[in-house]
């Protein structure tokens, strides 16, 4: 490639145990107003290799963007309620002074959006755009910065790259749109990419382009890479680990296989018996009864407790912690060790 | 791999917005306009200067025409003055008051004219279309392309002043921008789904006028129409100013101005009192037309 | 680009036709004669036919309205009735004086308003931005020839630091900007002329420029490690284009509209001319005048709407 980027993380040794590059224990985040408190993220942990891509999925409103931006501190200041620890390569993200994360912010951490339509800002060229990331966290001349957009540009498959570095961004197609926003997020060489639904308003074939493309990316910066989608199917293709998140609490981690061939929390169980899978397109598409809870107000025990089948008293009174029902793979589920007989979906 | 898509149960519906209580926009309205304290306090303005027009008769001390050569431009508190005298002699307070009823008139009148023959303008352009929606509107846009203190000196000035000329001036500066919102406001809910339905029920044009189109133009046309009363006074006292409007010795804020502007090296601070009914009285109708669309949530 | 830029100017030709129609209509507004203002009480009937042939009153309103139109595109507005001297020389010297001082407003206004609504766009909510909003609305509400006349009550009559009126030594009417006490006499209507596009452009900046830092590329800007000053810098390049276009258009009203400052400062522009030709009954002057201020207005607007679409990159105008 054009680019020599050091290859660094897991693909270095995997003898000795590496320190985790991110490392989340018991994030909350409220939204404060003067209305109502949203919890909008209630004790999320987690940890990820260096080089790792870990999925989180979700339904709308989990929880899922809110703990991205929290990473990377982007939440609207004054009115979210921070609390936790977080640490990702070696800065803790939740003491760094306001002058340090925007350091951070671009060159350890970068983000990608899902609207690749209003992600940019219209009236700077892409190439403008990249380089102004370089020349801020590299301080260079704003004619290297160009010279690296121009090798990002190509890095990323964008066609006729030096044409489309003098170009708006209303003048590129959302796929083009899309990579160009990679390209501008891999800028700076970033050892934490948060992809929040990158490819979600993308046509289906573009969509397959762009993850292929970033999965290669990923591979070769060797790149931890955080990457919320509603799409199982994304997942299932590009993830090394997945998280489910529910009302704001990751309720199941674990590799892709494990989480998604056999599921142990119900939610879980019954998100994938409501997907439409290659194999059991006759199938009754079985949907969970209900909707996810108010998060002003949310019940004692369990959040899924409402919806949920095989709930009893005690999870509508506790929350459950977080257990490992095998090494690596956590569920927050009083019921997880047994799941009932017919439960799983399959054979 | 796209094969494996989200279900639709995977997608839980919102009721808790659903749960939220529904209250009506007017009570939405209400609501928002019972906390907004500005508004309130100027809304009480308006009344008390209203008020104080309408009742000057009765609250002015003295005659406001009664001239005295004795008491030329006596300053603030002179004696029974309480805000002094001008410089034929004549009670400033009594004169302020009784000046409020014509600024008020002269401010209100052409706003509500035009508001009326704009409005229905720019309904018709906007519901008849074609030819005459390109003959209104073109016609309009030529007004547009004066602005708005030259067109009301350029009528007024070559009329020869006075106030019903004065009048008819305001009226035409803001006849143009009222008759392009009637008429844009118009255009989009002509096309609405439910005036198409309306029409294919066999509603007659009137009927669909009064009842679809009026309904959707009245609100943006009549916060339009706000906010143009505190320019119509601005202008309407700088008229009288020039001298356009208002003829002496009636008084009048704009007119008063004038006049004792030759008097500021002796009284200033009575020559600037008119000039404050005008400030106060356009700020209070800007605050409240502000405060009113920012309650009603409507763009203009 | 180019192709709008003709349709555009091609759309301003009816209008500068209207503009010519309702102007040379004015005439008919005037109650009697205009000639008859001209010429003493005792005139003859001859003399008065013969003013009415020289001024082509006695032929069909269209063919006059042709006529008239010849005539003052090849630059005859007619003879001022006070001065004898032509209209076109009138208003051309008077026009230049009143764009100073325009000018002067308007650029006053837009830094001020310019940063003070940036400033108020980034504190939404603020006490900061509730002052803005305060002084915007009052900017707006103020009478400005009543602020004129407190502007000379206290800075020429209490302080003694400003000229009160006029443009410098007895009678001057040619304004230099070399020259530092003709300077002075600028400076109150400069800045009383300022405060309705102050106000204008502090409103119409904020709330552009709070709209573009609700946009979602903002965040875009800070993931990638922008300061906020960074960030607001985008904003503000984002914003401006419409910013121009309001500044433009307060430019034009002001050359417009500035009879009656240039009144109560007896600034020896167009605005004054216009209102010494109503009190005097110079209908050649004043239609002249408003003729040119008008077509003024519509070049501007033209200008503005030309300029944005060059400037702004998201404006794509086929
Ligand atoms: N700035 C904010 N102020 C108040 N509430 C917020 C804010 N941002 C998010 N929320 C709330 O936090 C909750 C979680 O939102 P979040 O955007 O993380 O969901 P999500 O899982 O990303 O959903 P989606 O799949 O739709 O993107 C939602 O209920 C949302 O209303
Ligand atoms: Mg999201």
């Amino acid at each position: 490639m054009g680019l020599e980027l050091p290859i660094t993380g897991a693909g270095a040794s995997t003898s000795t145990p590496v320190r985790p590059l991110v490392e989340v224990k018991n994030l909350t985040v409220k939204f404060v107003n003067r209305e109502a408190t949203v919890q909008a993220v209630n004790g999320v942990s987690l940890e990820m290799a260096p080089g790792e891509v870990l999925c989180i999925i979700g339904e709308s409103g989990s929880g899922k963007s809110v703990t991205m931006r929290a990473l990377i501190r982007l939440l609207p200041k004054g009115r979210a309620a921070i609390s936790g620890h977080m640490r990702v390569g070696d800065y803790d993200i939740l003491s760094l002074s306001e002058r340090e994360i925007t350091e951070v912010r671009g060159s350890t951490i970068s983000m990608i959006f899902q609207e690749p339509m209003t992600a940019l800002d219209p009236v700077y060229t892409i190439g403008d755009q990249i380089a102004e990331t370089v020349v801020r966290h590299e301080g260079c001349s704003q004619k290297v910065g160009m010279a690296r957009a121009l090798e990002l540009l190509q890095v990323v498959k964008v066609p006729s790259a030096e044409r489309r570095l003098t170009a708006y961004p209303h003048e590129l197609s959302g796929g083009l749109r899309q990579r160009a926003m990679i390209a501008l997020a891999l800028s700076c060489r970033p050892s934490l990419l948060l992809a929040d639904e990158p490819t979600t308003a993308l046509d289906a074939t573009v969509q397959i382009q762009v993850l292929i493309l970033l999965r290669k990316l990923q591979k070769e910066l060797g790149m931890g890479v955080i990457f919320v989608t509603h799409d199982l199917g994304v997942a299932a293709q590009i993830a090394d680990k997945v998280a489910v998140m529910y009302a704001g609490r990751i309720v199941e981690y674990g590799s892709v296989r494990d989480v998604l061939l056999r599921p142990s929390h119900p939610y879980t169980i019954g998100m994938l018996a409501s997907t439409v899978l290659g194999q059991t397109r006759d199938a009754d598409i079985e949907a969970i009864p209900g909707s996810p809870p108010d998060l002003r107000r949310l019940p004692p025990g369990c959040s899924f407790a409402p919806r949920c089948r095989y709930a009893d008293n005690e999870c509508r009174s506790v929350v459950p912690a977080a257990t490992a029902v095998a090494p690596g793979r956590l569920v927050r589920c009083f019921k997880a060790g047994s799941p009932p007989p017919g439960l799983l979906p399959g054979p | 791999m796209a094969d494996i898509m989200v279900g639709a149960g995977f997608q839980g519906t919102d009721e808790a917005t659903a749960a939220l209580k529904v209250r009506g926009y007017w009570q939405t309205v209400g609501y928002r306009l019972r906390y907004d304290y500005v508004t309130l306090f100027f809304t009480g303005m308006i009344v008390l200067i209203a008020l104080g027009s309408i009742f000057a008769p009765l609250l002015a001390p003295f005659d406001p025409l009664k001239t005295s050569m004795a008491y030329r431009l006596k300053p603030i508190g002179f004696r029974q003055f309480l805000l002094g005298t001008d410089e034929l002699g004549r009670d400033m307070l009594s004169r302020l008051i009784w000046g409020g009823r014509m600024s008020l008139l002269m401010g209100l009148t052409p706003v509500a004219l035009a508001t009326v023959l704009g409005g229905t303008l720019g309904v018709v352009a906007g519901f008849v279309g074609g030819r005459l929606n390109m003959l209104i509107m073109r016609t309009m846009d030529v007004f547009y392309a004066f602005p708005s203190v030259l067109l009301a000196v350029a009528v007024s000035g070559t009329m020869g002043g006075g106030m019903s000329n004065g009048l008819i001036a305001l009226t035409l500066v803001f006849i143009p921008p009222l008759c392009r919102i009637a008429e844009t406001a118009t255009a989009q809910v002509r096309n609405l789904d439910f005036v198409e339905a309306a029409r294919a029920s066999g509603a007659g044009t009137g009927s669909i006028i009064r009842h679809h189109i009026l309904g959707n133009v009245l609100a943006p046309v009549l916060i339009y129409a706000s906010s143009l009363i505190s320019v119509s006074i601005l202008l309407a006292a700088g008229l009288s100013f020039l001298g356009l409007g208002v003829e002496p010795p009636t008084p009048d804020w704009g007119l008063m101005l004038s006049t004792l502007r030759q008097a500021i090296y002796v009284e200033p601070y009575v020559c600037a009192l008119p000039g404050v009914a005008i400030f106060i009285t356009s700020l209070s109708f800007n605050l409240v037309s502000d405060g009113l669309r920012q309650a009603m949530d409507v763009r203009v | 680009m180019w192709a709008y830029a003709a349709r555009r100017i091609l759309y301003a030709v009816p209008i500068a036709i209207g503009v010519t129609v309702v102007c040379f209509c004015l005439v008919f507004l005037a109650p009697g004669d205009p000639i008859q203002m001209l010429l003493p009480p005792d005139a003859s009937q001859a003399d008065l036919e013969y003013l009415k042939k020289l001024y082509g009153f006695d032929q069909p309103i269209p063919v006059q309205y042709v006529k008239w139109l010849m005539r003052a595109i090849g630059g005859d507005l007619g003879v001022s009735l006070q001065t004898s001297r032509p209209v076109l020389d009138e208003v051309s010297r008077a026009l230049s004086n009143t764009v100073i001082i325009s000018l002067g407003a308007v650029m006053l206004a837009f830094s001020l308003g310019f940063a003070l609504g940036t400033t108020a766009a980034y504190f939404v909510g603020r006490p900061i931005d509730r002052v803005v909003t305060g002084v915007s609305v009052v900017g707006v509400s103020v009478p400005n020839y009543w602020l004129g006349i407190v502007l000379i009550i206290i800075f020429a009559v209490n302080l003694g630091l400003l000229p009160a009126t006029g443009m410098g030594s007895q009678g001057s009417d040619h304004f230099r900007l070399s020259n530092w006490s003709q300077l002075k006499y600028a400076i109150l209507p400069v800045i009383t002329m300022s405060m309705v596009p102050l106000g204008i452009i502090m409103r119409n900046t904020r709330s552009a420029v709070a709209e573009v830092l609700a946009h979602d590329f903002v965040q875009t800007l800070r993931a990638k490690g922008l300061g906020e000053l960074a960030v607001l810098r985008h904003a503000v390049r984002n914003a401006l284009p419409q910013i121009l276009a309001v500044m433009g258009l307060q430019f034009g009203y002001l050359v417009g509209g500035s009879i009656l400052i240039e009144t109560i400062f007896t600034w020896p522009g167009t605005g004054f001319l216009l209102s010494k030709a109503i009190l005097t009954r110079d209908i050649p002057v004043l239609q002249g005048a408003i003729l040119i201020l008008a077509l003024c207005f519509v070049a501007t607007n033209l200008a503005v709407d030309l300029v944005q679409t060059a400037v702004d990159p998201r404006i794509k105008r086929a």
